[in-house]
């Protein structure tokens, strides 16, 4: 599965067909605008989804994350654009004739019918034999370890067997896409891990293009190829997870996943990176960064709390500043320190906590240092 | 523990008071024959008779009256006409209804609480008032004829009061609140989700329809039908109003018996049996409201 390329950033990765050029997406959005009234959720959107990807929509309440969803499906048809699956424009094509198939929120399951019937109530429509029939009903149980249940009504299990009915009677027909809309939505937070490996060994095992659609950064973080920050109607930037959180194009990616320290102060261009200046009698701060800043432009410095150090004596760092604990956020495995600079600004670090809380360093109050290094932050121009 | 086994037993207490008592007297009334009389029947029981007395009274009730309405041909036929007079027009409501209840489930949510109101609105008009308004409109003279005789249609007018169709008309239109209030709460109650799963999956608008709503709805419709059924059966106003001399309903053939022949025996026999024809669909319609309950609890 793993081969380097060119284009790739890194060597030994799995197949990226997002930086092959000569691959045809499996999806493609051009120039979709849909507008509800005078609103629009989505405007202007571009986006190219590939063959056995695991995409997420990510983004808050109202970006327009679940109306993208719904087109696929074939609930909403774009104002403005097209849709193109597998080469072929879809816009004009009902959701009954698409080989996409969905996994609702509220899992939609029928309460009238069992849990076998449920799974085989899309093949029944397709008129499949029914030898056949009963073993794509029986792989799929087994695929979901819902063997068990197969009599039973959707009142008669738990919520994270309906979850896996849900899942079933989805792929049942083996869509070429397969849509999820928060799918773990309904989950507790330790069923929804479980989940969400559950769910990326199908989604491998089945070789399916899956379309996820969530709020939740860290599910988008642990189960996608690639991940698409959505904010009013618009794409914010799409990249894979680490490339999401570790070089952010603007300040509301930076913002949205994670934790994150934002600086605002003008660049001033050298040795391949910027001086930053964010006020009279601050610090000057030295990053490194491919960005092409002129003189005096306004930039924005993130930093994640985990690349900040904190120290009780004065570093040898290029960036370094002096504060007081404000506050301490004891995680169980790591800590958040809230210091306070003496100008009054508050910066957040982080810790591991690989040491007793009783033999902690720190504790509220506390004078301290924090430093960081060139390449820790992203320079951001938006 | 005193108040609760109290409020337990009001319910109890009055379904003995007002309806098990009651029909028992009819029963035995059922059993007593004909006289002329006050009360128009006997035997009648003395207590101060004693023991003699009650066995004497008790050797004098007998089955007779029973075995004369299975015997004239009139009773069995009334009440075979009954029932179906009640099917028609329990199909023909639900015909109306369910279009009206699935429409109005649809409407915008805004709009949905002034359709109930339309919907409950007739019942505050008089139910009589209701069925002699059907005279104005179906009689010879009636407004139907005029508008048809109008607009050149037909040339004669249409004999349509006091006919059999007449009375599906006037039980459709003053029972189709009963269909269409169950119907509706099934219907509102069901997930717009369900249905886009079902064209996800492969169905068509109409299959989705009789796949996912009309099963989901079956609750509503069947509750729907029984509660037009069970009292049409025995319904007098409509057929005596609007139905003709060939409208052989059991409710107008009691009456005739209670009122005009004053032979209380043989009318309270009708009654019994009306009854005991009355408690299969009462039994069914028990279940169907037990097991919705069982659904809506979890």
């Amino acid at each position: 599965m793993t081969k380097s390329q060119g284009t790739s950033p890194t060597t030994n990765t799995p197949v990226e067909p997002w930086n092959n050029p000569s691959t045809t997406p499996l999806i493609r959005f051009e120039n979709v605008t849909k507008r509800f009234g005078t609103f629009a959720a989505i405007s202007g959107l571009s986006l190219d989804i590939f063959e056995e990807e695991f995409f997420a929509l990510l983004g808050p309440s109202g970006c327009g994350k679940t109306t993208l969803m719904r087109m696929l499906a074939g609930f909403e048809t774009p104002t403005e654009g097209k849709i193109e699956l597998a080469g072929h424009d879809i816009t004009p094509v009902p959701p009954n004739k698409r080989a996409v198939n969905m996994m609702f929120q509220s899992y939609a399951l029928f309460p009238h019918l069992s849990v076998y019937d449920n799974i085989a109530f899309g093949l029944k429509r397709q008129r499949m034999p029914k030898a056949e029939l009963a073993d794509r009903v029986a792989e799929m149980l087994k695929l979901t370890r819902l063997e068990k249940f197969a009599r039973r009504k959707p009142d008669q299990i738990s919520g994270g067997q309906r979850q896996r009915v849900a899942l079933a009677r989805s792929l049942a027909k083996a869509p070429k896409l397969l849509l999820l809309d928060e799918p773990m939505g309904a989950l507790d937070k330790k069923l929804r891990q479980e989940t969400q490996f559950e769910l990326m060994d199908i989604q491998e095992k089945t070789g399916t293009t899956f379309v996820i659609v969530t709020h939740d950064q860290e599910e988008a973080m642990t189960v996608a190829t690639r991940v698409a920050v959505m904010d009013e109607g618009r794409i914010i930037q799409v990249a894979t997870p680490d490339v999401i959180y570790e070089a952010p194009n603007s300040r509301y990616v930076a913002d949205f996943i994670g934790d994150v320290n934002l600086i605002t102060g003008t660049a001033h261009p050298r040795n391949s990176g910027i001086d930053l200046h964010w006020g009279e009698g601050r610090p000057i701060f030295h990053c490194k960064t491919d960005l092409p800043f002129t003189d005096g432009q306004t930039c924005y410095l993130a930093v994640r709390p985990e690349k900040v150090t904190i120290h009780a004596r004065e570093p040898e760092s290029t960036n370094k500043v002096e504060g007081k604990i404000l506050d301490i956020a004891y995680l169980g495995n790591i800590s958040t320190y809230h210091v306070e600079l003496s100008m009054g600004h508050i910066l957040k670090a982080q810790t591991a906590n690989n040491r007793r809380i009783a033999r902690r360093s720190f504790t509220w109050e506390d004078p301290v240092w924090l430093s960081w290094t060139e390449t820790a932050g992203v320079v951001l121009d938006r | 523990m005193m108040r609760r086994h109290l409020l337990i037993l009001t319910p109890y207490l009055w379904l003995v008071t007002l309806f098990l008592i009651p029909f028992l007297i009819v029963v035995r009334i059922s059993l007593s024959d004909a006289a002329i009389a006050i009360p128009p029947y006997s035997p009648i029981l003395d207590w101060r008779d004693g023991w003699p007395g009650l066995f004497a009274f008790i050797n004098a009730l007998d089955f007779d009256n029973f075995v004369f309405l299975a015997e004239d041909a009139l009773y069995w036929k009334a009440y075979l006409s009954s029932l179906q007079i009640a099917a028609v027009s329990t199909v023909t409501t639900l015909l109306v209804g369910f279009p009206i209840a699935y429409g109005m489930a649809r409407a915008p949510k805004g709009l949905q609480a002034t359709l109930l109101i339309l919907v409950i609105l007739p019942f505050w008009t008089s139910f009589l008032i209701r069925v002699y308004s059907w005279i104005g409109m179906l009689s010879t003279e009636g407004y139907i004829n005029q508008v048809l005789m109008g607009l050149g249609i037909i040339s004669e007018p249409l004999t349509l009061l006091n006919t059999q169709i007449a009375v599906y008309i006037g039980i459709t239109h003053t029972y189709l609140p009963f269909m269409v209030l169950p119907i509706y709460a099934a219907l509102e109650r069901l997930d717009n989700a369900l249905l886009e799963a079902a064209e996800d999956l492969g169905c068509s608008r109409i299959s989705s329809f009789w796949l996912v709503t009309i099963p989901l709805a079956r609750n509503g419709i069947l509750a729907g039908c029984f509660l037009i059924f069970i009292p049409t059966l025995g319904e007098i106003i409509i057929p005596s109003l609007l139905g003709g001399s060939d409208t052989l309903m059991i409710g107008k053939v009691l009456w005739e018996e209670f009122f005009n022949n004053r032979d209380w025996p043989v009318a309270s026999a009708v009654a019994v049996l009306l009854l005991l024809i009355l408690i299969i669909p009462i039994i069914l319609f028990q279940r169907n409201t037990q097991r919705q309950r069982e659904l809506e609890a979890q």
